[in-house]
């Protein structure tokens, strides 16, 4: 379990870390919220400076940083000013959504390129195998926000499926199951892109490493014992060419979450990207220093989900082979 | 395979000429409007006419009639190339009015349309792209640079400063790209001059960017400080400079060179995803980002495909990267290892 502890320590520091980062940042920063204020004449210099000191914008970067510290503990990751409330709330109200959305993508990545590079590699140099390979080299060459644009300019001109928002104006009257079904329906669309972008990049490398693993002499012997293609394929193949896709699953959470800011952008989720957006263009920055941290934790989580699944799928992590490199 | 090669060379250097000669290939100047032809279609090439064949194309111009626009046929006018035109600069320095085709006055040529100001979408991706393209190759320049001089120095002298460094990159690697970009962005001015926003995402984009050149770029340099060469030169007396310039850096080139050929393209889209979103190149100016946020309202999305030119010549440009990084990575980094 050191292995775990390691872990768990090197995300607290890394947490820390970025954090102490973003305030540096702020530092950069020449404006700030009350820059439009400061154009309105009705409003005085006065006032803004009352408000400066209020939100404690005056203040040195070490006090600043103490007094976000303070209020991280407490839960609270500072002060939106737009918004006049603690961040933490505000973010969490939004970042369910994307949680929702980035966990759906993640299943559905997986569901759909573990089969896929599985079989593509079995069947290397086949017809499906050059298929499955042209097509997630275009995909993982297409920026996403392309891959969204087309997508979303598909449904809309043949209204395939609703889009924006999450649920209809009128949901008041409906059922729980038609509720549902309605956000269903809204999300479809964002998760496609998403499982589009990202399962092109995971089958690449699951394809490569089902590859190496069917040359080892094991495979050739589990054949020689007359072991079936299938049980071959996922029993005895997959579990060894996961470890080096499961290490990229931090990677991959990586992309999905800046996948779904965008995509929540374009397709009017409500998750966490039109929130940031907005405390970008606001210039609300412990708003957007609360969404930085937040996508630090998600990852710091992935991750430690990540070593979890190695811990229980590569047997050399346990015994401590591994650390000797 | 030598056929391959040269046509992916062909691709890449057309591709560039173009973007570069954008005034002299764009018919119009991408700035200019024409109030009176919103959201036209493209302008079609047309060959044939009511009395015979030409062999030189014609077009015809738009009128807007009560249900959208349509082709007023009494007035040809034949497409010109190497004509004159608007005056634009070439290279950004040279005056010059010639462009590659264009058609007489009053009629316009709009190969992909027109946007919601009227200005020729074509002309647009264009000088877009000069900016787009532009923005992703300084960025990519700029986090190799900082990546690998970091990478270098920390795979060279190891212990601490390894251990610093590469605790940095695993900071900046912890972030998702986008909303790092985003959290980096907030921090900066919001309304600048055209010029200086190009620099400042330049610069943005290349140093959030650094991080993952310099951990590939640190792992080759570790097995490459104990080559016999080095360490010869060592014994020979060459300073720590000497070495990284002379003996470890070439080592490195090929990655740098795939690398190159990896995020130009991702940089060009972090530039386009900034854009889009309002935080980057503003108008008038074009960039493939402001060109695709119009459609950002369902009804323009809709209603008028040919705006999707610029994803289109994204698509374009991301994929002639990508294959360059591919034949990049068989030929350079199989050989060096």
């Amino acid at each position: 379990m050191s292995y775990l502890g390691r872990r768990l320590i090197r995300a607290a520091f890394l947490l820390v870390g970025v954090s102490i980062l973003c305030f540096l940042f702020t530092e950069m920063a020449p404006g700030s919220f009350f820059d439009e204020m400061r154009l309105n004449p009705q409003i005085s210099p006065e006032t803004i400076s009352s408000l400066r000191s209020r939100y404690g914008l005056d203040q040195s970067l070490v006090v600043r940083y103490g007094r976000w510290l303070r209020s991280a503990l407490h839960a609270d990751f500072g002060y939106s000013i737009a918004y006049n409330a603690p961040v933490a709330p505000l973010l969490w109200s939004r970042a369910k959504n994307t949680l929702l959305l980035a966990t759906t993508g993640m299943l559905l990545t997986w569901l759909v390129s573990i089969p896929l590079g599985v079989w593509a590699a079995a069947r290397s140099g086949r017809m499906l195998d050059k298929s499955v390979r042209v097509a997630s080299s275009l995909l993982v060459s297409i920026p996403e926000v392309v891959i969204a644009v087309a997508l979303l300019a598909i449904v809309v001109r043949w209204r395939v499926l609703p889009v924006g928002g999450m649920t209809s104006m009128d949901d008041e009257g409906l059922s729980q199951w038609a509720r549902l079904q309605e956000i269903a329906s809204r999300m479809l669309l964002p998760t496609i892109i998403l499982t589009l972008g990202e399962s092109a990049i995971i089958v690449r490398h699951l394809r490569a490493s089902v590859l190496e693993v069917l040359d080892t002499p094991f495979v050739q012997a589990a054949r020689g014992l007359g072991i079936g293609r299938m049980r071959l394929l996922f029993r005895h193949v997959l579990p060894v060419a996961a470890s080096p896709a499961i290490s990229l699953l931090g990677f991959s959470l990586a992309g999905l979450l800046s996948g779904s800011l965008l995509v929540e952008v374009i397709c009017g989720w409500p998750g966490l990207g039109p929130l940031i957006l907005d405390a970008t263009l606001s210039r609300d920055f412990y708003l957007v220093i609360g969404g930085i941290m937040l996508s630090a934790l998600f990852m710091v989580g992935g991750n430690l989900v990540a070593d979890i699944m190695l811990l229980a799928c590569d047997p050399r992590i346990r015994t401590g082979a591994l650390d000797a490199r | 395979m030598r056929a391959k090669t040269a046509s992916l060379i062909v691709a890449l250097v057309g591709l560039h000429l173009t973007l570069l000669l954008a005034g002299f290939v764009a018919p119009c100047d991408p700035g200019a409007q024409d109030r009176d032809l919103p959201y036209a279609p493209p302008t079609r090439l047309h060959f044939v006419d009511a009395s015979s064949w030409h062999l030189r194309p014609f077009v015809y111009r738009w009128s807007a009639g009560p249900d959208g626009y349509f082709e007023n046929k009494r007035q040809s006018f034949p497409v010109h190339f190497l004509t004159g035109g608007p005056a634009y600069k070439l290279l950004g320095i040279f005056e010059a009015k010639w462009h590659l085709f264009g058609v007489d006055e009053p009629a316009r040529i709009a190969l992909l349309g027109t946007d919601g100001f009227g200005r020729d979408e074509f002309s647009r991706v264009l000088s877009g792209g000069q900016i787009s393209v532009a923005a992703g190759i300084a960025a990519t320049l700029l986090a190799l640079l900082a990546g690998s001089i970091f990478g270098i120095v920390a795979g060279y002298y190891g212990r601490l400063t390894d251990e610093s460094l590469m605790g940095a990159t695993e900071l900046f690697l912890s972030l998702p790209w986008l909303y790092f970009l985003l959290g980096v962005r907030a921090f900066l001015p919001l309304h600048l001059s055209p010029a200086r926003t190009f620099l400042l995402l330049t610069c943005v984009i290349g140093l959030i960017g650094w991080a993952r050149p310099a951990r590939l770029v640190r792992g080759i340099v570790l097995s490459a400080r104990s080559r016999n060469y080095v360490l010869a030169a060592r014994s020979f007396g060459g300073s720590d400079v000497y070495l990284m310039w002379r003996h470890i850096l070439p080592e490195v080139l090929g990655l740098l060179l795939t690398q190159a050929a990896l995020l130009v393209p991702r940089y060009i889209a972090a530039e386009v995803t900034l854009s889009f979103f309002g935080l980057g190149v503003n108008e008038p100016v074009a960039s493939w980002g402001n060109m695709l946020s119009t459609l950002q309202q369902y009804s323009v999305l809709v209603s008028y495909a040919w705006l999707l030119a610029p994803a289109a010549a994204m698509v374009v440009t991301s994929v002639i990267y990508s294959i360059l990084a591919d034949t990049l990575h068989s030929r350079l980094e199989f050989r060096s290892t």
